[in-house]
C-alpha cells in the first residue's frame, strides 16, 4: 500500500485534485470526440448503412466519390459558395469598418446596426429572404424591380440565380462579426504610426497601403480563415431557403447537404463518412495556410 | 490623410463635410441590414389581405398571428424546447469549461500540456464530421427523440476551455494561496474564489453558449424526428408544408425566434462585443 493520504506532498495531492477535476471531461472528450472522429474516419471505409452488417470495403467509397458527377457539382457549387462570399463579404466588412472606426458620433448605435444579424438564427431569417424574392405581388425585391421598369427576376426558381440568392442573406448574417474584429484590429493599430504619416505628408490612400492594411495582416488572415470555413460548411441558409433540397436542380446545394442527404435520405452512412473526410480534409488544408502565412512574417 | 480626418479620429470637435457624407452612408447602411427585421416585425403584426401592401407599418395592427401560431404549431413547444436544452447545456458548459480552464490554468502536473493540447485539438473537426457517429451512438442508447439526445454533443466545448484557461491564468496566486490558508479544499477554492474573478468571461462564455444553441440547426434536425421535440429552427424549417402561402404566419413564427436574440443582444451588447473581440485576438 502506498502511504496514507496525509503523506503526500502537496505537489501531489494538488495532482490528485486536479486529475479528479479532469476525470469526467476527458471522458467526454474521449467519448464524444475523439472516438467519433475516429470512428468516422473507419466508416469511410465501410459500407455501413444502419441496418445491414459494416463490412470493410477498401477505397471504394473514395473511388466512388471521385467517379461521383453529383459529388463535383456539389464541390463547384461549395467553392463558388466560398470564392464569392470570402471576397464580397471581406470587401464590404472592411469598408464598413474602416469607416466606422473613425465616427464617434452615434459609434455604438451604428456598430449594432451591423451586428444584429449576425446573431439571429439563421432559418428564422432565410424566411424572410425568401418572402422578399418571391414573385410579384408577394416578393418585395419584385415588387421594387417591376417598380424601376426593369424585368422581375426568378431569384431561387432559377438555377443561375439561386445560388447567389442564398449567399446573400449568409453574408448579410455573417458581416457583422467581421465588422468587429476588424474594429479592434484598427483600434490596436498604434497611434503614432498615422502621426508620422501625418509629417510625412502622406495621402490617405498612401497611409490605407502602406499602414493600415499591413498593421491588419494578422486580422485578415483570421477573418479569412473563419469565413473560408463558414463558406465551406454553409447549411442553414440552403437548407431553409431550399426546401431542404439544394435546388433547383442542385444548383445551390453545398457538400453538407450532400452529406446530410446520403446518410439520411439514403442511409449510406459508410459513403457520407467518405464526404466527411473530404471535408474535414479542405478545412485542415485552410487552417495550415492559416498557420504558415501567420509565421511567415 | 488630411488634418481633418486625424482630428476626427483623436476625437476634434470640428466636423468636415466629407465625415458627414461617411456618417450618412454608414448609417444608410445600417438601416439596410435591419430591414429584413422590420419587413418581419411588421408582417407579423399585419391581416392577411394588407401583406401584399408593401408599407412596413400595418395599417389595422393585430395580434391575432401570434395567437393563431400558438393555437395551430407546436410553436410554445418548440419555444420551451428550445430554452430548456440551451439552458441544460450553456450551464454545463459553464461549470465544466471554467473548471477544466481553471485546473490547466492554476495546476503544475504532469501531462497538463498534452491534455490542453488534446482539448484545443478539438476545435479542429468540423461537428459534420462527428454527426454520423454520435447519431449511431444516440441510437444505440436510445437518445434519438429526447433532450439529453440533443444536448449531449455540446456539454463541454474546446473553445470555452481555451478561453476560461486564458482568464483564469490572470487571477493571481497569492489569493488562491489565502484560502487554501483560511482551509478551502480545492474545489472550494475554485468556486468560491477564482470563480468569482472572472464573471466578465462567464457571461460572454454563457451568451455565446446559449446564442449558438438557440439558432443549431445540423444536430437537431438530425437527433430529432418527432415533433413535439423540435427546436425552433427545425420547427420554423417545417413550416415549409404548414404555412407555405401564409406569410403573414411565416413571419410571425421568425419574429418570435428572432425577438428574445435581438433583445439579449440589446441588453448585453457590451459583454458580446467585447466577449468576440477577445475570443477572435486570442484565436
Amino acid at each position: 500500500m502506498a502511504g496514507r493520504l496525509t503523506d503526500l506532498t502537496i505537489g501531489q495531492k494538488r495532482a490528485i485534485w486536479a486529475w479528479g477535476f479532469l476525470a469526467l471531461p476527458i471522458a467526454f472528450y474521449v467519448a464524444i470526440r475523439f472516438y467519433p472522429t475516429l470512428e468516422a474516419f473507419r466508416a469511410s471505409f465501410t459500407n455501413w448503412n444502419i441496418v445491414g452488417r459494416m463490412e470493410y470495403v477498401g477505397l471504394a467509397n473514395y473511388a466512388r466519390l471521385a467517379q461521383d458527377p453529383a459529388f463535383w457539382k456539389v464541390i463547384g457549387n461549395t467553392f463558388a459558395y466560398l470564392g464569392l462570399g470570402v471576397p464580397i463579404s471581406m470587401l464590404l466588412s472592411f469598408v464598413v469598418a474602416y469607416h466606422l472606426d473613425r465616427v464617434r458620433f452615434g459609434h455604438g448605435l451604428l456598430r449594432a446596426l451591423y451586428f444584429v444579424p449576425h446573431l439571429t438564427t439563421a432559418v428564422a431569417m432565410a424566411w424572410v429572404w425568401r418572402w422578399f424574392y418571391q414573385p410579384p405581388p408577394v416578393g418585395a425585391f419584385n415588387v421594387w424591380l417591376t417598380g424601376l421598369g426593369i424585368t422581375q427576376m426568378p431569384f431561387l426558381r432559377s438555377t443561375t440565380q439561386a445560388l447567389p440568392a442564398v449567399l446573400a442573406p449568409a453574408i448579410w448574417g455573417g458581416i457583422g462579426f467581421q465588422i468587429v474584429i476588424f474594429l479592434a484590429g484598427l483600434k490596436a493599430i498604434p497611434r503614432t504610426y498615422y502621426e508620422a504619416a501625418a509629417i510625412d505628408g502622406a495621402g490617405a490612400w498612401r497611409v490605407l497601403f502602406e499602414i493600415t492594411l499591413p498593421s491588419l495582416r494578422p486580422t485578415i488572415v483570421f477573418l479569412v480563415v473563419t469565413s473560408s470555413i463558414a463558406y465551406l460548411r454553409i447549411f442553414d441558409y440552403v437548407y431553409a431557403m431550399t426546401n431542404g433540397q439544394g435546388g433547383p436542380l442542385d444548383s445551390t446545394k453545398p457538400l453538407v447537404l450532400m452529406i446530410f442527404e446520403t446518410a439520411f435520405k439514403h442511409f449510406e452512412m459508410g459513403y457520407a463518412a467518405t464526404q466527411t473526410v473530404v471535408l474535414f480534409a479542405i478545412l485542415l488544408v485552410i487552417s495550415l495556410v492559416q498557420l504558415k502565412l501567420l509565421r511567415s512574417r | 490623410m488630411s488634418a481633418a480626418t486625424i482630428g476626427a479620429s483623436a476625437g476634434s470637435r470640428r466636423v468636415a463635410p466629407a465625415n458627414v457624407v461617411a456618417w450618412t452612408l454608414l448609417f444608410l447602411g445600417g438601416i439596410v441590414m435591419v430591414i429584413p427585421f422590420a419587413y418581419m416585425l411588421g408582417a407579423s403584426f399585419k391581416l392577411n389581405n394588407e401583406i401584399y401592401e408593401l408599407s412596413l407599418l400595418p395599417r389595422e395592427p393585430t395580434l391575432d398571428n401570434y395567437r393563431r401560431l400558438f393555437e395551430r404549431s407546436g410553436f410554445p413547444r418548440w419555444f420551451g424546447n428550445s430554452l430548456l436544452v440551451g439552458t441544460l447545456v450553456t450551464a454545463s458548459v459553464l461549470f465544466f469549461d471554467s473548471l477544466v480552464g481553471y485546473t490547466l490554468a492554476k495546476f503544475r502536473f504532469r501531462g497538463r500540456y498534452v491534455v490542453f493540447v488534446a482539448i484545443l485539438s478539438t476545435l479542429m473537426i468540423p461537428t459534420e464530421m462527428l454527426v454520423l457517429p454520435w447519431y449511431a451512438m444516440a441510437k444505440t442508447f436510445g437518445w434519438l427523440d429526447t433532450y439529453w439526445g440533443i444536448a449531449f454533443p455540446g456539454l463541454m466545448t474546446g473553445f470555452g476551455t481555451f478561453l476560461m484557461k486564458q482568464f483564469f491564468e490572470g487571477v493571481p496566486d497569492e489569493l488562491l494561496d489565502a484560502a487554501r490558508l483560511d482551509g478551502l479544499n480545492e474545489f472550494q477554492v475554485w468556486w468560491h474564489v477564482a470563480m468569482p474573478l472572472v464573471t466578465p468571461a462567464l457571461s460572454a462564455l454563457a451568451i455565446f453558449t446559449f446564442l449558438g444553441n438557440w439558432t443549431a440547426f445540423l444536430w437537431p434536425l438530425i437527433a430529432i424526428t418527432d415533433r413535439n421535440l423540435y427546436t425552433l429552427p427545425v420547427g420554423l424549417a417545417s413550416f415549409s408544408g404548414e404555412f407555405q402561402t401564409e406569410w403573414e404566419m411565416v413571419m410571425t413564427g421568425a419574429s418570435v425566434a428572432t425577438i428574445p436574440t435581438i433583445l439579449v443582444f440589446l441588453l448585453l451588447q457590451r459583454y458580446i462585443i467585447r466577449g468576440i473581440t477577445l475570443s477572435g485576438l486570442k484565436a
